[in-house]
């Protein structure tokens, strides 16, 4: 259906004197302005925004909504994402007036009920992390990297130690190496073995008395648990370095293992993906952290403790711990992705969080069963909770590329896997099912790789087909770019 | 279980497929049993949807919020308004479920969201360029600073004034620890203004950073600040109120080279501190230097106009040790709802809610001033914040009275007045922070006043 | 007169280097080879430094962007930079052509001998069919 108002921008829906907002008149006396202010200080129109009346506005942005896919819509197999079914109980609780109406600044005795969830989840991160110091101030996983780091960086300086070395895996997400070169570290890179996982040798080489942290992300992005890890943890320690888990992947071990348990020092929660929240269009998501016992004092505050009172009754305070990196952010965290996560939680209970887990390892395996028919894996016929298969074969037989199949997929109506990540594995297709998709959707999906496969290479080539463009011009985008609108920058285009 | 799918016969098919003959056998080929936990995570029981919600429901009627209380707390965070249309848009499956806009075929819809928030952004600001948003104000400022060092890379302070808001300085600080940087805060006058940094400007300041209105809710002089800057060759960076805007001038017009806000006051519920909205825009010059991702326009290959992410060469994840911000993700269902709250507003409706709150303001200082146990800290120019002290110097005393009455009476700034790099000087001992927005009314105004000047005073004021 | 790139020294991180004997010294044109060009794939962006510049050989001098990579580009030589081909961000096609001649990005005035490291046209090609 073609929808006008939703292909037009805001700005050409605009027409003066139109409005949606409007007030009734003041019930206090109309200061004079001229008289108060500076006549510097005041600009004489109001900001060029768009003039419009509210239907324009709901029709407009109803329609956009339309040209997305999503959870609620599609099967969203996007890699290293962790695209599950966003619970709508979580969005109802979430939104009642006493979680989302809470001002940042109110004192805690004001709302101590919000602050006994936020403890809660403090507490549940740590028993699932098996790291008893939690930080739920970073605002995304990137962040959460950052303010470990920040904290591994504080701890070693109280120790008078000068580590000024991170490794990261050539395996790694990006944000690995970025937030230790944010941290203030030198990073050197360890590399993937044949079978994908740590190169021990490569480890070895690089660890020595210079070393902080090794970021290790395990599963790592391939979709394997490192089975050395019992060598990384004792190699690394004995270099006195610590270990950060980057916890994207920890969808596929709750409750069967622990980071604290294998070894980690460090780590950061994905809550948006392991619980649940909403993804957002990008965003917003949250990065708690979870580190040891001896590293919790280097934590960013505020943090919830409970006392009791003289009657016994449990009292919630904010506290900084006593040698805190400081804040990464304002106020508290965020909290409105944190109180999702805890309701998820709630919701599952530990053994259902570990049944999550394995539903999402069977589901994968299943795909992976599947799909390692139609395109090459790697890096063998089992995985955790995402696999990376290659589209290299193709490439070769028919000059098919990872993202020509990732666009056709869009033509059978699923949104694609993640395609060149991690670069490790040449034409990655990185799938991530998820356990919140049926064996009947992920047979369908299957169905549709292998039929693309058989098909014509100028139509797989030219794919998508059915949405509404297809292959945009990133160079175009990136040599001249057109940030905003204004009222030439549409003469280039088609209506 | 509730959010799961396989029966047992999905089970024992997938099972089939796979050649194994359990999901611990695929645990355990890969998971060694010596890291494996042994026993239940020890967690609340699964509870269901009726007794969560009850529970729940029960939980948050116990907490003062701005439903249950009237708010005169602001300090970065606003009860402002929200029209209906703003969360009846959000809470469509399509825009909260999906994410970041890597097939852009199938994503249009959220980049031309993220391409219109630009566009807004701009015209708010009056700056050429504006990213797609960043996590929140405090750590929009940072990154603000971040990409003012990485842009005078010969240059090594940052100054920055001692009325600008706290969090903001203390994240600042975190974030400079382990770099070689200097950060300066320069005590603000007794007008509490930040006037005094002109003269701590010198050839090695990578960049200034004012927020406008102050912390205390002045207003700065920042054109006269951004012209020693450019003067030094420094950068300014102001840190503005977006409703202030609808009034004030624009950063893009008072010679401002980076503009960041804390965008929550555009239709973002306060939901305790977060998820928040980062406003970041710049110079179109300084484009290839902002952090954070960026919605561009093109065309399709039949020649039609689109939207991808563009200049991602910019982004973190790509310059990995090169990075010099710590900028992934973004903020886009937050974005979503401020471009809706201003599509709604327009440039009236800002206008309207700016001078609302300008007018609710003066009536409300003007009551205090009117009160024996108060007084009005700065008198002037302000949109929605003011500084009160109690004479009588129990704030904590006196909030606590007031938010057991029914009201969130401001913020006690006593706890923030020290002499670390983020604390407030020393005039603000004994004061509250009053925030008045559209939303107040005279009575409530009126209410607050009544409600502070009955709290019992300490028994014995300090002289 | 086109440049050859049979005659060029090369640096293992793909710059072509042409030194050039003048009344001032020993000038540098330095550029980057075909191969690398050809991985880069789509050029978008092409960031240079400021004349005057004072580099030591391996310094890095700019970055070369394609729509989802950055690379920086390092001076096989040590010496000043003299000039910039500051068109030539403007015109990156122009680049994908003729990478030898109109792609060449940044002139220096030399201050030390031409690096022993550097590779000759056949050493380079070597090893770029070993990467490739």
């Amino acid at each position: 259906m073609r929808n006008q108002q939703a292909s037009q921008l805001l700005f050409e829906l605009s027409r003066p004197g139109r409005r949606a907002h409007t007030f009734d008149s003041l019930d206090v006396p109309e200061p004079d302005l001229e008289q108060m202010f500076d006549s510097d200080d005041l600009a004489a129109t109001p900001p060029p925004l768009p003039e419009l009346a509210e239907g324009d506005v709901v029709r407009h942005f109803v329609g956009l909504s339309t040209l997305n896919m999503s959870v609620d819509t599609h099967f969203y197999p996007l890699g290293s994402c962790t695209m599950k079914y966003n619970p709508k109980r979580n969005e109802r609780i979430a939104s009642l007036p006493g979680f989302a109406h809470v001002h940042p600044m109110q004192e805690a005795s004001t709302i101590q009920g919000l602050l006994h969830c936020l403890y809660e989840l403090q507490e549940m991160l740590a028993e699932i992390s098996g790291l008893p110091g939690v930080s739920l101030q970073p605002a995304a996983g990137a962040h959460g990297e950052l303010t470990a780091l920040f904290v591994a960086a504080a701890y070693f300086q109280s120790r008078g130690e000068n580590r000024r070395v991170v490794l990261t895996a050539d395996s790694a997400h990006g944000t690995n190496p970025a937030s230790a070169q944010m941290a203030g570290f030198a990073t050197k890179t360890v590399k993937s073995n044949g079978d994908g996982l740590v190169d021990l040798d490569d480890l070895k080489a690089k660890l020595g008395d210079d070393t902080a942290v090794f970021m290790l992300t395990n599963p790592n992005t391939l979709g394997l648990f490192d089975r050395q890890i019992e060598t990384i943890n004792h190699l690394v320690h004995e270099a006195g370095a610590l270990i950060y888990l980057d916890g994207a992947n920890m969808n596929a071990i709750l409750g069967i293992t622990r980071p604290g348990d294998f070894g980690a020092d460090l780590m950061h929660y994905n809550p948006h993906k392991t619980f649940s929240g909403p993804h957002g269009g990008g965003g917003p998501g949250a990065g708690p952290i979870c580190v040891r016992d001896f590293l919790a004092p280097f934590l960013p505050g505020p943090i919830v403790t409970r006392q009791m009172d003289d009657d016994g009754q449990p009292i919630l305070e904010l506290t900084t711990p006593e040698h805190s990196i400081g804040r990464v952010r304002s106020f508290f965290g965020n909290v409105g992705v944190l109180m999702r996560a805890y309701i998820y939680i709630r919701t599952y209970g530990g053994d259902g969080l570990r049944r999550v887990s394995e539903d999402a390892v069977l589901g994968a395996n299943y795909l992976l069963s599947k799909v390692k028919h139609i395109l090459d894996v790697p890096h063998g016929d089992r995985c955790m909770h995402e696999f990376v298969a290659s589209a290299t074969r193709l490439k070769k037989q028919s000059g098919l590329s990872a993202m020509d199949l990732a666009k056709r997929v869009l033509d059978y109506g699923f949104h694609a896997p993640t395609v060149y990540f991690p670069l490790v594995v040449d034409e990655a297709v990185m799938v991530e099912p998820t356990e919140t998709e049926s064996k009947q959707t992920l047979d369908a999906f299957a169905e549709a790789l292998f039929r693309i496969t058989e098909e014509s290479d100028d139509l797989v080539h030219e794919a998508p087909h059915t949405t509404r463009i297809s292959r945009p011009d990133d160079v175009a985008a990136a040599r001249r770019p057109v940030l905003k609108w204004s009222d030439a920058s549409d003469e280039t285009a088609t209506p | 279980m509730s959010y799961l799918f396989h029966t047992e016969e999905d089970r024992a098919e997938m099972l089939g497929s796979i050649g194994a003959e359990s999901v611990q056998q695929l645990l355990d080929a890969q998971v060694p049993a010596s890291v494996q936990l042994k026993r239940p995570l020890k967690l609340p029981a699964a509870t269901d949807e009726i007794n969560l919600t009850r529970e729940l429901t029960q939980s948050a009627a116990t907490n003062a919020s701005t439903s249950s209380h009237v708010c005169f707390l602001g300090g970065g965070a606003y009860d402002h308004f929200i029209p209906a249309v703003v969360d009846e848009i959000a809470s469509r499956g399509e825009y909260y479920t999906s994410y970041t806009p890597y097939q852009a075929e199938v994503s249009q819809g959220n980049l031309q969201v993220m391409f219109e928030y630009e566009t807004l952004i701009t015209q708010l600001t009056g700056l050429g360029v504006s990213n797609a948003s960043l996590y929140d104000g405090g750590s929009a400022a940072t990154e603000a600073v971040l990409m003012s060092l990485a842009i005078k890379r010969d240059r090594s302070k940052v100054i920055t004034s001692d009325v600008v808001h706290p969090h903001y300085r203390e994240t600042l600080a975190a974030y400079l620890h382990n770099v070689d940087v200097e950060l300066v805060v320069v005590p603000s006058d007794d007008d509490g203004l930040s006037t005094p940094m002109i003269d701590a400007i010198d050839e090695q300041t990578a960049c200034v950073l004012i927020q406008h209105p102050n912390y205390v809710g002045r207003l700065e002089s920042v054109a006269s600040i951004a012209a020693a800057a450019k003067e030094a060759g420094a950068l300014t960076i102001e840190s503005f109120d977006p409703i202030s805007l609808g009034r004030l001038k624009r950063p893009g017009d008072l010679g401002v080279d980076i503009a960041v806000a804390e965008g929550q006051c555009l239709g973002n519920p306060l939901a305790y501190g977060g998820p928040y909205l980062g406003i970041m825009a710049c110079r179109e010059d300084l484009v290839r230097r902002l952090p954070g991702r960026i919605a561009g326009q093109t065309t399709d290959r039949r020649g039609k106009r689109c939207w991808v992410l563009t200049l991602q060469t910019r982004e973190q994840h790509i310059r990995r040790d090169k990075a010099t911000s710590n900028i992934c993700s973004n903020q886009t269902l937050l974005a979503l709802r401020s471009s809706v709250y201003l599509s709604l507003l327009g440039p009236h409706g800002l206008r309207e809610t700016a001078d609302q709150c300008i007018a609710k303001l003066s009536y409300a200082k003007e009551c205090f001033e009117a009160c024996e146990r108060f007084e009005v800290l700065h008198p002037g120019a302000a949109v929605k914040e003011f500084v009160v002290r109690d004479l009588s110097a129990d704030v904590g005393g006196l909030m606590d009275h007031a938010s057991q009455s029914g009201v969130l009476a401001g913020i006690n700034l006593d706890p923030l007045v020290g002499d670390s790099t983020s604390s407030l000087p020393d005039r603000y001992q004994h004061c509250f922070l009053v925030a008045v927005t559209e939303q107040r009314t005279r009575s409530e105004i009126q209410s607050l006043v009544r409600t502070l000047e009955s709290a019992p005073a300490l028994a014995s004021p300090p002289t | 007169m086109a440049r050859d790139p049979e005659q060029l020294l090369y640096a293992d991180s793909h710059e072509w280097v042409d030194v050039q004997d003048t009344d001032g010294g020993k000038v540098a044109v330095i550029g980057i080879s075909a191969f690398a060009v050809e991985q880069l794939n789509d050029l978008v962006y092409m960031d240079l430094p400021d004349v005057g510049r004072e580099l030591a050989a391996g310094d890095e001098f700019g970055e070369v962007e394609s729509v989802k990579a950055v690379s920086p580009m390092y001076s096989p030589v040590a010496g000043e930079v003299l000039e910039v081909h500051a068109d030539l961000p403007d015109s990156l096609d122009g680049l994908n052509d003729d990478p030898y001649d109109f792609g060449w990005i940044i002139k220096v005035k030399m201050n030390g001998d031409v690096p022993a490291s550097l590779l000759d046209h056949a050493a380079y090609q070597k090893q770029c069919s070993e990467a490739g």
